[in-house]
C-alpha cells in the first residue's frame, strides 16, 4: 500500500539520462524520482554535471538516452515550453532577466502567445503582489529590473516560475550571490513553498545549506549518481567524502610571519559603475608574508577594489601608498612594475585571449619588455622559451606552446595565469576568485602556490565569495559589503555567523563612528 | 541549431567549405547571365580573357589592383583590431587632394624628395581623416561604422567643392577637375615601356611593411591583442586607446596612400570619379583576404581581375557590369560564412 | 531675415514632412532590428533595392500599392538572407550588413540595367498624389504639413504608432526588447531568440524597403542610381537619436528633415549664392555626426546589440 501511494506522490522522474559532450560523459545513466513536497539536494563539485542534468531536465540540452516523466507523463525532449507547461520552473544560476524591463514585464515575458495584443498588466499585477505576499518575495513589480539588488533579482527569478504555476522549482546555486541572511530568508521562501505542496531540487555546493534545507541528498561525481541518502541519516563529513571521492583535507597553515606593509590604502573612495558599488573611505593594508582574505557578497564592491589594485582604476579620494612610493600614474603597467600580480575574476574574458597561442598568452603582460620585445621588435622565440617554462614548472597540459589557449580546460588555463603572475616574482598577489570553477584538484594546486608565495614574503590579497575558502587560507579577513571595508580579523577570531551579520552590513555604523 | 567548435578541424574541412563557396558564387554569375540572355559559359570565358587574356589585360587589372591592395590593407589593418573602418573611400580622397594640392606647383623641388613628402603628407592627411572618428568612438562611444560612412558623403562634397572653387583647372574647359600635376610629381614607371607605375610596387611594399609590423612587432601584438579581446589587453597593460589610434594611423595613412598613388601614378589630377568605391571595394578585398596583409594582395588582384573582366565581357556580351558586385557581393557573403564553418560545426538539437 | 520668411512658408513644412517619410520607414525598420539585438548595416542597399522594385512593379504596369508590397517582400528577402548570416551562425554583424548593403544594391542596379538597357533619361511612373484631408488640410502651415501629404506619408505615420504599440503594449513586444537586452531571458521561457530575432530583421528590413520604394513612387518618379544617397546611414544616425524610442526618432527625422527642407531653401537665399551648394548639401551628414556625438552618452544601448546568441554556450 505504502508502496502505490510513494508512487502516486512522484511528481517528477528521471530514467537513465546520458549525455556525451565529445569524449566527455557529463551524466552517465542518472535515475532518480522526486516526491511532492520534498527538497532535494543535488550535490556536486564544479563539472560534476549538476548543471546538465537540469540542463535537459528543463530542455536546453536533449539528452543522449533516458527519460523525464513529470507528473507520470513523459516530457518531449529539446523543448523547454514543455516542461514549462508541465510545471517545472528553473531558477538560473546567471539570471535570465532584461535589466531594461519592468518585474512585471519580466515575469509576464513569454506568458502568453506573442500574437495576442495587449499584455493584460492590472490582473497580472494583481497576482503578482498576491504571490509576492504568499510566499515572503517583496519587490515592487514596476520596478525596472536593472535598478534591482541582487537578492531582489533573485525573488523575480522565483516570482516568475511561481506565477507560471510551477510545481517543481529547480534553483541553481541559488546562494552563491546571497549574504548568510539572505539565505536564510529564500530558505524561509522555500519552506512555505513545500508547505503549499511544491517540490524542489536544491543545486548546490555547500555543505551546511545542504543539511539546512534538505530531505534528500543526491550526490553527483564525474557526471555519475555515486550516493543517494536522507539528509537525518548523513553529515557533512560522509558527504563532503562522497563528493570528492576523498576526505577532504584543508591545507594546514603555519602561523604568518607578517613583515612590513607592502601596499596600503587610506580612506580611498572610488565612484560607483553602475550597479557595482565603489569603494567608501576603504582603509587597509597588505603586509609581506600574510593572506588577506577579503570575504563578501558578490556585487558588494569587490570589483572596485580589484580594479584598483590591478590598476585599472585611480582613487577618486584618499591614498594608495606602495612600500616606497604613491604612484603617480596609477595604471595596470605601473601596478605590475611595482610588482603587483593579477590574477583576474574572469580568466576567460579578462584573463586571457581565447584565439592566442598559449605563448601570446603567457606574454600579455610583459610583452613590452626585454627579453620578450626590444625598440618595438619582438623576440618570439624568447617568448616562447618562457611559455614552455611556464608549462613545465606549472605543469600545465596541453598539446604545446602554440595551442590556441581557447582550447584548454579551466584548470589549466588558470595555471598559465597563475604562471604568468607569479613568474617575474611578485611582491603583491591579487588573487580575485582564483579557484572558481575549478575542480578540486586544481584548487588544491592555486591555493598551495598561494600559500607557497605566502611563505616566501610575497603579501596576497584573496578575494572569494566562499566563505570557507577565505577562513581555511586567510590570516587576516576583511569583510566587504557596499564598499565599505570592516576591521580586519585574525584567524579564528570571527565565527562564520559573525562575519555573516558583516557581510549583511552589521557592524559599520559603529566603526565608522568609532 | 546549435554551433560547437571544432578543435582541431581537418584540411578537406579547411579547404572543402571555402572551395564550395566559389562554386556557389560561379554558379550564380552563370545564372546572371543566363538571365541576362548570354551564354553562361561564355561569359565566364569572357570575364576571364578581359582580366588576364592579353598583355594589356593583364596590365589593366594590375593598375586597377593598385589602390585596391592599399585600400584593402588600410581595411584589413583596422579590422584585425575591430575597428570598423568603412571611410577608406574618404580617406582616399584626402591623400588624393593633398597630392594635387603640393604637386602642381606648391613645392619647386626634384621629383625623389617631392614625391616622398607628398606621399608622407597623403598618408597624414588620411589618418587625420579617420582620426577623429576613433576619438569619437574612445572618447564618446560613437559607432564609427556611421560616422566614417557620413565622413565619406562630407568629403565628395568637399572635393566637388574644391575642384569647381579654388583647384579647378582654368584650362580644364569648365569641367571640374584640377590641374594636372607637375612632372616631377608624377610616379614614374615601374619597368620601361609598361604602362604600369611605381604605385604597384609602393603597394607591394606596403603590404610587405603591415606583414612585418604585424608578426614582428609590439604594435603588431598590441593591436591584434586589442581586436580579440579588448578587456583582456586593457588589463593586461596594453594602452587600448592609444592602440586604436596608432591603428587609426597606419590606416588611415595606407587609405591616404591609395588617393596618392591614384593621382600621382595613373590619372595625373583629381577628378570626382577618381575612385569607383575603391574604398569600399576595400572592404572585400580585406575579408577574402582573410585581413592577412599579403593574401590582401592576392585578393586585390583577384577583385581588379573580377572588375576589369567583367568590364570588357559587358561590351562583349551585354551582361550589366554590374555581374561584378554581385558575384563580390555573394562571394563575400559566403567566405564568411565558410570561413565559420571551417570552425564550427551545425548540430541540431 | 530668409530664415523667418522660410520657417513660414507652407511648402517649407510640406516639404519636411515629405523628405522626413522615407527617413521614417526605414528608422523604425531599423529600430526594431536593433531592438533584437540586431546592427543591420544592409539598411543602405535595402532602400536601393526596395526603391528599385517598388519602381519596377509600378512601371510594369501594377498599382501603386502593388509597388510597395514588391519592394517590402524585395526587402524582406534580402533581411532573411541578413537574418540567416547573423543571427544562427552569429557571423560580424557588421561584415554582414555591409555585405547585403552591396549585393543588394548591386542587385538593383544590375536588374535595372537588365530591363532598361540603354536608356539615357529614367523613364517616369506615375506617383502617388497627395490627398487633402478635407478641414484638416486648411489649417496654416500644419495643414499642408501634415494632411496634404501622399497616402504614404499616412502610412510612415500610422507605422510609428503600430511598432510604438507593439513594442511597449504586446507579448510580442516585450520578447523582442528582451531579445535585444539579454537573450537568455526569452530562451528561458522557452521561446526562440533565433526566431524572434529573424522576425525583427525580416519585418524591419521590409519596412526599409519601403523606406526606399517611397523615394521612387512618392516623392520622385524615376529610379536613378545613387539616389538613397546615404539615407541608410543617417537612419541608422536617427536610431541612435531617439534613445531606440519610436516616439524620439519620429522626432528626430522630422527635426533632421527640417534642417534638410530648410538648406535647399537657403540656396536660394542671398547667402545661398556666396556659399558653395556642398556646404548645405553636407549639412545633413555633419548633423547625423553630431546628433551622434550628443546623444551616445545618455542613449541606453540594448545591452545585446551585436552579440550573437548561442544556445548552449558558456
Amino acid at each position: 500500500m505504502s508502496q502505490q501511494r510513494d508512487e502516486a506522490q512522484v511528481v517528477l522522474r528521471l530514467e537513465g539520462i546520458t549525455k556525451r559532450f565529445g569524449a566527455l560523459t557529463a551524466n552517465d545513466a542518472i535515475s532518480f524520482d522526486l516526491r511532492r513536497g520534498e527538497v532535494i539536494a543535488l550535490l556536486g563539485e564544479n563539472g560534476a554535471g549538476k548543471t546538465t542534468l537540469m540542463n535537459i531536465l528543463f530542455g536546453h540540452y536533449t539528452a543522449d538516452a533516458g527519460r523525464v516523466e513529470v507528473f507520470g507523463r513523459a516530457l518531449p525532449p529539446g523543448h523547454p515550453r514543455a516542461a514549462l507547461a508541465a510545471g517545472v520552473g528553473m531558477v538560473h544560476q546567471h539570471f535570465t532577466l532584461a535589466d531594461n524591463l519592468t518585474v512585471l514585464e519580466n515575469i509576464l515575458l513569454g506568458t502568453r502567445s506573442l500574437w495576442r495584443p495587449g499584455l493584460g498588466r492590472a490582473a497580472a499585477r494583481a497576482r503578482v503582489v498576491q504571490l509576492s505576499a504568499d510566499f515572503g518575495l517583496a519587490v515592487h513589480p514596476d520596478a525596472r529590473v536593472g535598478s534591482l539588488s541582487v537578492g531582489e533579482r533573485q525573488r523575480v527569478e522565483i516570482l516568475k516560475a511561481l506565477y507560471r504555476d510551477a510545481r517543481i522549482l529547480i534553483l541553481d546555486e541559488p546562494t552563491a550571490v546571497l549574504t548568510p541572511q539572505e539565505a536564510d530568508a529564500l530558505f524561509e521562501t522555500l519552506r512555505k513553498a513545500v508547505g503549499l505542496g511544491l517540490s524542489i531540487i536544491f543545486i548546490s555546493h555547500k555543505l551546511h545549506e545542504v543539511m539546512a534545507v534538505s530531505s534528500r541528498v543526491l550526490v553527483l561525481r564525474h557526471g555519475r549518481l555515486v550516493g543517494q541518502v536522507a539528509t537525518t541519516e548523513t553529515d557533512r563529513h560522509q558527504l563532503a567524502e562522497m563528493m570528492v571521492g576523498a576526505e577532504v583535507t584543508m591545507p594546514r597553515l603555519a602561523a604568518a610571519v607578517p613583515g612590513p606593509a607592502l601596499l596600503t590604502l587610506s580612506q580611498v573612495c572610488t565612484p560607483d559603475q553602475g550597479a557595482q558599488p565603489g569603494l567608501k573611505h576603504v582603509d587597509l593594508a597588505l603586509h609581506a608574508g600574510q593572506i588577506v582574505g577579503l570575504a563578501g557578497v558578490s556585487g558588494n564592491g569587490q570589483a572596485a577594489l580589484a580594479d584598483l589594485l590591478a590598476g585599472l582604476t585611480r582613487p577618486a579620494s584618499g591614498g594608495l601608498h606602495l612600500a616606497k612610493a604613491v604612484p603617480q600614474d596609477w595604471s595596470p603597467r605601473t601596478a605590475l612594475a611595482a610588482g603587483i600580480a593579477r590574477i583576474p575574476e574572469d580568466r576567460h574574458k579578462t584573463g586571457t585571449i581565447a584565439d592566442f597561442s598559449l605563448t601570446e598568452n603567457a606574454i600579455l603582460e610583459s610583452y613590452g619588455e626585454a627579453p620578450f620585445s626590444r625598440r618595438g621588435w619582438m623576440n618570439w622565440a624568447e617568448a616562447e622559451r618562457f611559455a614552455k617554462q611556464i608549462i613545465t614548472t606549472y605543469d600545465v597540459r596541453c598539446p604545446g606552446p602554440d595551442t590556441r589557449i581557447r582550447l584548454l580546460s579551466g584548470g589549466n588555463m588558470q595555471k598559465l595565469i597563475l604562471g604568468r603572475a607569479l613568474e617575474p616574482g611578485p611582491r603583491i598577489i591579487l588573487a580575485n576568485q582564483p579557484v572558481r570553477g575549478l575542480d578540486i584538484g586544481a584548487v588544491s594546486y592555486v591555493h598551495s602556490r598561494l600559500v607557497a608565495a605566502r611563505d616566501s614574503g610575497a603579501s596576497v590579497l584573496l578575494i572569494s565569495e566562499d566563505l570557507d575558502e577565505i577562513m581555511g587560507l586567510a590570516d587576516v579577513i576583511h569583510v566587504i559589503s557596499e564598499g565599505r571595508l570592516s576591521p580586519g580579523f585574525g584567524r579564528g577570531e570571527m565565527s562564520p555567523v559573525q562575519l555573516g551579520g558583516w557581510m549583511a552590513g552589521q557592524g559599520f555604523e559603529v566603526t565608522n563612528a568609532a | 541549431m546549435r554551433l560547437e567548435p571544432i578543435a582541431n578541424p581537418g584540411l578537406v574541412r579547411r579547404l572543402g567549405f571555402p572551395a564550395v563557396a566559389l562554386a556557389v558564387t560561379v554558379v550564380i554569375g552563370s545564372a546572371l547571365a543566363m538571365l541576362a540572355g548570354a551564354d553562361p559559359f561564355a561569359t565566364l570565358g569572357l570575364i576571364v580573357k578581359g582580366a588576364v587574356g592579353s598583355r594589356f589585360a593583364a596590365l589593366e587589372t594590375l593598375n586597377r589592383a593598385t589602390p585596391l591592395i592599399f585600400t584593402g590593407l588600410s581595411v584589413a589593418v583596422a579590422f584585425r583590431a575591430k575597428l570598423w573602418n568603412i571611410g577608406a573611400e574618404a580617406q582616399l580622397y584626402a591623400g588624393a587632394l593633398v597630392t594635387v594640392l603640393l604637386g602642381t606647383g606648391a613645392l619647386a623641388w626634384p621629383a625623389l624628395p617631392l614625391l616622398a613628402v607628398i606621399a608622407l603628407a597623403a598618408m597624414l592627411a588620411g589618418a587625420v581623416l579617420l582620426l577623429g572618428p576613433v576619438v569619437m568612438k574612445t572618447r564618446a562611444g560613437v559607432d564609427e561604422v556611421v560616422t566614417t560612412l557620413l565622413i565619406n558623403f562630407i568629403m565628395l562634397l568637399v572635393i566637388s567643392m574644391l575642384l569647381e572653387g579654388p583647384l579647378k583647372d582654368p584650362m580644364g574647359m569648365g569641367w571640374p577637375k584640377s590641374a594636372p600635376l607637375q612632372k616631377a610629381a608624377r610616379l614614374p614607371r615601374l619597368f620601361e615601356g609598361l604602362r604600369l607605375h611605381w604605385g604597384f610596387g609602393l603597394a607591394l611594399i606596403s603590404a610587405l611593411v603591415v606583414w612585418v609590423i604585424q608578426t614582428r612587432t609590439t604594435l603588431g601584438y598590441e593591436i591584434r591583442a586589442v581586436g580579440q579581446n579588448a578587456q583582456a589587453a586593457r588589463f593586461a597593460g596594453i594602452p587600448v586607446n592609444r592602440v586604436l589610434l596608432k591603428t587609426a594611423f597606419l590606416s588611415g595613412g595606407l587609405a591616404g596612400l591609395a588617393g596618392f598613388s591614384e593621382v600621382a601614378g595613373l590619372k595625373g589630377n583629381l577628378t570626382l570619379d577618381l575612385s569607383p568605391g575603391f574604398g569600399y571595394t576595400g572592404i572585400i578585398v580585406a575579408m577574402l583576404a582573410l585581413l592577412h596583409p599579403l593574401g590582401v594582395v592576392l585578393s586585390a588582384l583577384f577583385v581588379a581581375g573580377v572588375f576589369v573582366g567583367s568590364d570588357s565581357m559587358s561590351r562583349a556580351a551585354g551582361v550589366p557590369t554590374y555581374i561584378a558586385d554581385i558575384l563580390l557581393a555573394t562571394a563575400l557573403l559566403l567566405m564568411v560564412l565558410a570561413l565559420l564553418l571551417t570552425r564550427f560545426r551545425v548540430v541540431r538539437d | 531675415m530668409e530664415i523667418f520668411d522660410i520657417l513660414v512658408s507652407a511648402s517649407f513644412w510640406a516639404a519636411m514632412v515629405r523628405i522626413a517619410s522615407p527617413l521614417i520607414f526605414a528608422t523604425m525598420g531599423e529600430l526594431i532590428c536593433e531592438r533584437a539585438g540586431v546592427l543591420n548595416l544592409g539598411i543602405e542597399g535595402i532602400m536601393v533595392i526596395g526603391a528599385f522594385a517598388g519602381w519596377m512593379t509600378v512601371y510594369a504596369g501594377f498599382g501603386l500599392w502593388a509597388g510597395v508590397a514588391v519592394a517590402m517582400l524585395a526587402g524582406m528577402a534580402f533581411g532573411a538572407l541578413h537574418g540567416v548570416l547573423s543571427v544562427p551562425f552569429g557571423l560580424s554583424q557588421h561584415v554582414v550588413g555591409l555585405g547585403v548593403t552591396l549585393l543588394a544594391t548591386s542587385v538593383a542596379y544590375f536588374a535595372y540595367r537588365l530591363a532598361l538597357p540603354e536608356v539615357t533619361s529614367p523613364p517616369k511612373i506615375v506617383p502617388f498624389q497627395p490627398f487633402e484631408v478635407p478641414i484638416l488640410s486648411q489649417i496654416p502651415l500644419v495643414g499642408p504639413a501634415f494632411f496634404a501629404q501622399t497616402p504614404m506619408t499616412y502610412l510612415a505615420f500610422a507605422v510609428v504608432a503600430v511598432v510604438a504599440l507593439v513594442l511597449y503594449r504586446t507579448p510580442l513586444g516585450l520578447a523582442l526588447m528582451a531579445a535585444g537586452e539579454n537573450p537568455a531571458s526569452v530562451a528561458a521561457q522557452g521561446l526562440s531568440v533565433t526566431a524572434i530575432r529573424m522576425g525583427a530583421v525580416i519585418v524591419g528590413s521590409g519596412l526599409m524597403a519601403v523606406g526606399g520604394a517611397f523615394l521612387t513612387i512618392s516623392a520622385f518618379s524615376s529610379f536613378f542610381f545613387e539616389m538613397v544617397n546615404g539615407r541608410g546611414w543617417i537612419c541608422i544616425a536617427l536610431v541612435v537619436f531617439g534613445g531606440w524610442k519610436p516616439g524620439k526618432a519620429l522626432l528626430g527625422a522630422l527635426l533632421f528633415a527640417g534642417f534638410d527642407a530648410a538648406q535647399v531653401r537657403m540656396q536660394q537665399t542671398p547667402l545661398g549664392a556666396e556659399v558653395p551648394y556642398q556646404v548645405f548639401l553636407m549639412m545633413p551628414y555633419i548633423l547625423s555626426i553630431l546628433a551622434l556625438i550628443v546623444m551616445s552618452r545618455r542613449a541606453s544601448v540594448p545591452a545585446a546589440l551585436m552579440v550573437p546568441f548561442n544556445k548552449g554556450e558558456r
